[in-house]
C-alpha cells in the first residue's frame, strides 16, 4: 500500500509525459530527422569543398598570366628582353620570368612525346608573369605590347579561369539550396507529425482542457516531445554523417581539393542538430497553437 | 465580461435564454435557470434530452447559439481563451467515461490538475494521498486507469475533479457503469463535498439514486425535456 511518500506524481520537468508515447510515429520522426541531418552534413561538406575550390582557382589562376612571343630565329631573344623590360615597368606585375628551353620542352613532352626533336623548330617563347594583389590592366598591357613587341600575346587565363570559378560558385550555391530544401523537408515532416499527433491525442487534449489547461500548457507538452525527438534524430544523423565524411578520400594529386572537412569546418556540423531542434521547436509550437485555437 | 451585483447567495451558474442546436436539430431552446452556490442539483431527463450538453455549456466546452451563460459571475460569451481556462480550473468535472490519461498512474492523473494550474504537485503530495484515501483508492494509487474497475475509475475521476478544491462539481452519469453499492458510495462522496460548501450538479437518469439521496441531502431535481428545464416535483 503506497503512502504519500511513494506516490508517483507528475513533474513539471517531465511535461512531455503528458502526451502518451507513440511507438512507430516517434521512431519515424527520429529516423527522418536523422536522415535529414545526414544529408545536411553532406550538403555542408559540399559547400565547404566548393568554397575551397573557388578560392583555390581564384587564388592560383587569378595571379598567374603568360606572355607568349612568336619570332623567327635570334630575334626572339631581343623581343623577350623588350617584353621583360616592359613588364618590369608595368604596375601590378610582381615578377616576370622567361621559361628556359628545357622548361618549354617539359611542357610539350606530355603531348608530343620525349622523342620528338624540338631543337630545329622555332618555338614560341613564354614568359611567366605573376601579378600582385592589385593585378595587371590586361587590356592596357596588350595595347603596349602590340606596338612595342610584335608577335607578343598576353594571356591572363581569364578565358578558362572564370568558368571554373563560376562552376565552383554554382556548386556552393547548390549546396546552400540543398541545405534549404533539407530544412524545408524537416519542417514539413514536423508539421505532418505534429498534426497527426494532435489528432491522435484529441482525447488527451480534451482531458487537459477540461481540467483548465491553457493552450500554452498543451503546446509545451507537444513542443518538448517533438523538439527532443528531432534533436535526438538530428544528433544521431549528424554523427553518422560526420563518420561518412571522415571516410571520404583525401584530395591528393588527383583531386583539386579535399572532399572532406578541415579544421574548424567540423564545428559547423554542431549547428545541424541545433538548427534542426530549433526548427522542430518553432514549427511544433506554431502548428500546435494554431490547431488548438481552432477548437473552443 | 460582466459581473452581477451580489444579492443573497451568489449564483454559481446562470443560464439566460440559452439555445443550442446540433446542426439543424435544436436541443435546448430558451433555457433559463440559476444554480445557487452550495446547492445540490440532480439533472434528469430522457437520453438525448440535453443533460450532457447542459453540463458542457457549464464547462464552456460548448458555446450557446443564443443566450448567455454566466459561470461564477463571469459572462462566458466573450471570454478569451486563457481566462476561460482559468475559470475551468474552478470547476471539477466527472464525465461518464472518466477520460483519464491512460499512460499515467492513478495518482499522476489525480494530481494532473495541480500541474495544469501551475502548481508543483510535489507540494501537494499529502493532499493527493489524502484524496486517494478519501475515495478508497490508496491501494491503486500507482495502478494505470485501465486496470481499475468502473467504480474505481469513477472514484478516481472524482478525486481528480476536487484536487483543486473547485467551487462547482459537475458529474455526468457518475453511477452509469457501477453497481448499486458503488453508486451509493459515490453519492455519499458527492454529498460530503456538498457539505463542504461545493455546488454539485449530477446528471443522471437513475431515479433510485435520487431517492437514495433524499435522506442525505436537500437536493433539487431538474428535468430536461423538450429543450427546456422544469423543476421535477417537490424538493427531495
Amino acid at each position: 500500500m503506497p503512502d504519500g511518500g511513494q506516490l508517483r506524481l507528475p513533474e513539471a520537468r517531465d511535461l512531455e509525459r503528458v502526451v502518451p508515447p507513440t511507438g512507430a510515429p516517434a521512431v519515424l520522426t527520429i529516423l527522418t530527422a536523422a536522415a535529414m541531418a545526414m544529408l545536411a552534413v553532406f550538403a555542408v561538406t559540399l559547400v565547404f569543398a566548393a568554397d575551397r575550390l573557388a578560392d583555390r582557382w581564384t587564388e592560383e589562376l587569378g595571379r598567374a598570366a603568360t606572355l607568349r612571343i612568336t619570332a623567327p630565329g635570334t630575334e626572339a631573344e631581343t623581343r623577350v628582353a623588350d617584353a621583360l623590360a616592359i613588364l618590369s615597368q608595368t604596375p601590378g606585375v610582381a615578377s616576370a620570368r622567361a621559361l628556359t628551353e628545357d622548361e618549354l620542352t617539359d611542357l610539350l613532352t606530355p603531348w608530343l612525346g620525349a622523342e620528338l626533336p624540338l631543337a630545329g623548330l622555332d618555338m614560341p617563347r613564354l614568359i611567366e608573369v605573376t601579378e600582385d594583389a592589385q593585378g595587371v590592366d590586361a587590356e592596357g598591357l596588350r595595347a603596349r605590347l602590340a606596338t612595342e613587341v610584335p608577335g607578343a600575346s598576353f594571356d591572363d587565363h581569364s578565358a578558362w579561369r572564370d568558368p571554373l570559378v563560376e562552376a565552383a560558385e554554382r556548386l556552393r550555391l547548390l549546396g546552400w539550396v540543398a541545405l534549404a530544401l533539407i530544412l524545408s523537408a524537416l519542417v514539413a515532416m514536423v508539421i505532418l507529425a505534429v498534426t497527426a499527433a494532435l489528432a491522435a491525442n484529441a482525447q488527451v487534449i480534451s482531458v487537459l482542457r477540461t481540467m483548465g489547461a491553457e493552450d500554452r500548457f498543451v503546446t509545451r507538452a507537444f513542443t518538448r516531445r517533438f523538439t527532443l525527438r528531432v534533436l535526438a534524430g538530428a544528433g544521431l544523423g549528424a554523427i553518422v554523417g560526420a563518420l561518412g565524411v571522415l571516410l571520404l578520400p583525401k584530395g591528393g594529386e588527383a583531386l583539386p581539393t579535399d572532399l572532406g572537412l578541415r579544421g574548424t569546418e567540423w564545428l559547423a556540423l554542431l549547428a545541424i542538430p541545433l538548427l534542426a531542434g530549433a526548427a522542430g521547436f518553432i514549427t511544433t509550437r506554431y502548428v500546435a497553437l494554431r490547431r488548438l485555437r481552432e477548437a473552443r | 465580461m460582466s459581473r452581477r451585483e451580489p444579492k443573497g447567495p451568489p449564483d454559481v451558474i446562470e443560464l439566460s435564454d440559452v439555445s443550442y442546436s446540433y446542426g439543424d436539430r435544436p436541443l435546448l431552446s430558451g433555457l433559463s435557470l440559476s444554480l445557487a452556490a452550495g446547492s445540490f442539483h440532480f439533472l434528469t431527463g430522457p437520453s438525448g434530452s440535453g443533460k450532457t450538453t447542459f453540463l458542457r455549456l457549464c464547462t464552456m466546452e460548448l458555446a450557446p447559439a443564443e443566450g448567455r451563460v454566466e459561470v461564477m459571475g463571469t459572462d462566458t460569451r466573450d471570454l478569451d481563451r486563457d481566462p476561460l481556462a482559468k475559470l475551468r480550473q474552478r470547476i471539477g468535472v466527472v464525465k461518464q467515461d472518466c477520460q483519464f490519461l491512460d499512460h499515467l498512474s492513478v495518482s499522476e492523473n489525480v494530481a494532473m490538475p495541480l500541474m495544469v494550474a501551475g502548481r508543483d504537485p510535489e507540494h501537494d503530495r499529502d493532499n493527493v494521498a489524502e484524496l486517494l484515501s478519501w475515495v478508497g483508492l490508496t491501494d491503486h494509487a500507482n495502478a494505470l486507469p485501465p486496470q481499475l474497475s468502473g467504480g474505481e475509475r469513477q472514484r478516481a475521476a472524482l478525486a481528480r475533479a476536487v484536487i483543486l478544491s473547485p467551487d462547482l462539481v459537475l458529474a455526468d452519469e457518475p453511477t452509469g457503469n457501477v453497481d448499486w453499492e458503488m453508486a451509493n458510495r459515490l453519492l455519499s462522496l458527492l454529498v460530503e463535498l456538498n457539505r463542504m460548501g461545493k455546488t454539485i450538479v449530477v446528471a443522471t437518469h437513475d431515479l433510485s439514486l435520487i431517492r437514495a439521496a433524499k435522506s442525505q441531502v436537500q437536493a433539487r431535481v431538474l428535468r430536461l425535456a423538450g429543450g427546456s428545464v422544469h423543476l421535477a416535483g417537490a424538493d427531495l
